[in-house]
């Protein structure tokens, strides 16, 4: 990929800080409507941050940024859920500088397990993991048939976005959202909806 | 004795719950507001939760109380930003905030220790108001 991470966490920061208003109207209707707020705020920390930090950085040192970032300025579930996701991406990226598919893999697993960690959550509760576990298993499935990174990534954003519609179908259990029970079917998790968008703008700026 | 830190999405809940839980402590009982984020808006800040605890904390442990969903999130994630002497020292109770730290504070005003403190604070979810 001729992105480097920290082009890649930049976009991906914009397009969040962009989506604030859909994301925090999703959660509106079912949660208590800040998610594209917390993560625009954490983002708009996260520019700054990068920033400073400089473009030269290896993989490692830009994600933990990110990650810590994300989890003293987001103020949300989302904050610790995606500043942990960071994080164990970020001990797998120590000294490295450019993405290769092992990686790629080894960071999304890292990053998931994360997330399960921290939010006690398994697929099908209606969170970010059923948009990231469908992602990673296409990702998987991609480089068993030799596919390239990008391919891989644009299956795993199909299986995210898939995993998003999804969300649609089924009960929340876990976060603000359970409070509305069989009220939070109809409505797509922001959760998800947010990761799908970073996958989505991972692609992105590899293409370009 | 054992500090309270309530931590709750807002800064309002959090005083406000200490200031009720105050009127059942004895002197020099460390009891600490971590709501709102640092701006004073709702949500919950890892940093200030990380800060309390290490302020509650007068070696006989801390427990801390919290409010919905990602309080617990956030209160986990603080605890891995202190040493882990700190960290093995700090609890969180699974308990309503409200009675919950009103019974943590009584159990740890009488000097009892951490496990005790949290077991009295996790037992406020059995009350019944009526």
């Amino acid at each position: 990929m001729k992105v480097s991470t920290y082009q890649a966490m930049a976009a991906i920061g914009q397009t969040i800080i962009n989506n604030k208003q859909f994301l925090s109207d999703l959660d509106a209707a079912i949660g208590d409507g800040d998610h594209g707020i917390n993560m625009a705020r954490g983002f708009e920390a996260v520019g700054a941050k990068l920033q400073s930090l400089g473009p030269d950085k290896d993989m490692g040192t830009i994600l933990k940024t990110v990650g810590m970032t994300l989890i003293t300025s987001v103020g949300g579930a989302s904050g610790p859920l995606y500043g942990t996701a960071f994080l164990r991406a970020a001990s797998l990226g120590q000294g490295k500088y450019e993405l290769d598919i092992e990686t790629a893999l080894m960071m999304l697993a890292a990053a998931i397990t994360g997330i399960k960690e921290r939010g006690k959550a398994v697929r099908g509760e209606k969170t970010m993991l059923d948009a990231l576990e469908p992602a990673y298993d296409a990702f998987v499935e991609g480089a068993k048939t030799d596919k390239s990174m990008i391919e891989c990534l644009e299956s795993a954003c199909e299986a995210a976005r898939q995993g998003v519609e999804f969300t649609k179908t089924i009960v929340a259990t876990k976060g603000r959202a359970s409070y509305l029970g069989e009220r939070s079917i109809g409505h797509q998790d922001p959760g998800a909806t947010s990761s799908y968008i970073m996958l989505q703008t991972l692609l992105d700026c590899s293409q370009s | 004795m054992v500090g309270v830190v309530i931590v709750s999405h807002s800064q309002k809940v959090a005083e406000g719950i200490r200031e009720m839980a105050l009127q059942m402590a004895r002197p020099g009982q460390q009891i600490i507001a971590a709501g709102g984020m640092d701006n004073g808006s709702i949500g919950t800040d890892v940093i200030k939760v990380s800060e309390a605890i290490m302020a509650a904390n007068t070696g006989d442990g801390v427990v801390v109380m919290v409010d919905l969903g990602s309080a617990v999130m956030t209160a986990d994630t603080a605890l891995e930003l202190l040493d882990e002497e700190v960290r093995d020292k700090v609890k969180i109770a699974d308990a309503p905030i409200l009675e919950g730290a009103i019974s943590a504070v009584v159990e740890a005003s009488l000097g009892s220790n951490l496990e005790s403190v949290v077991e009295t604070a996790q037992g406020a979810r059995n009350f019944k108001k009526f």
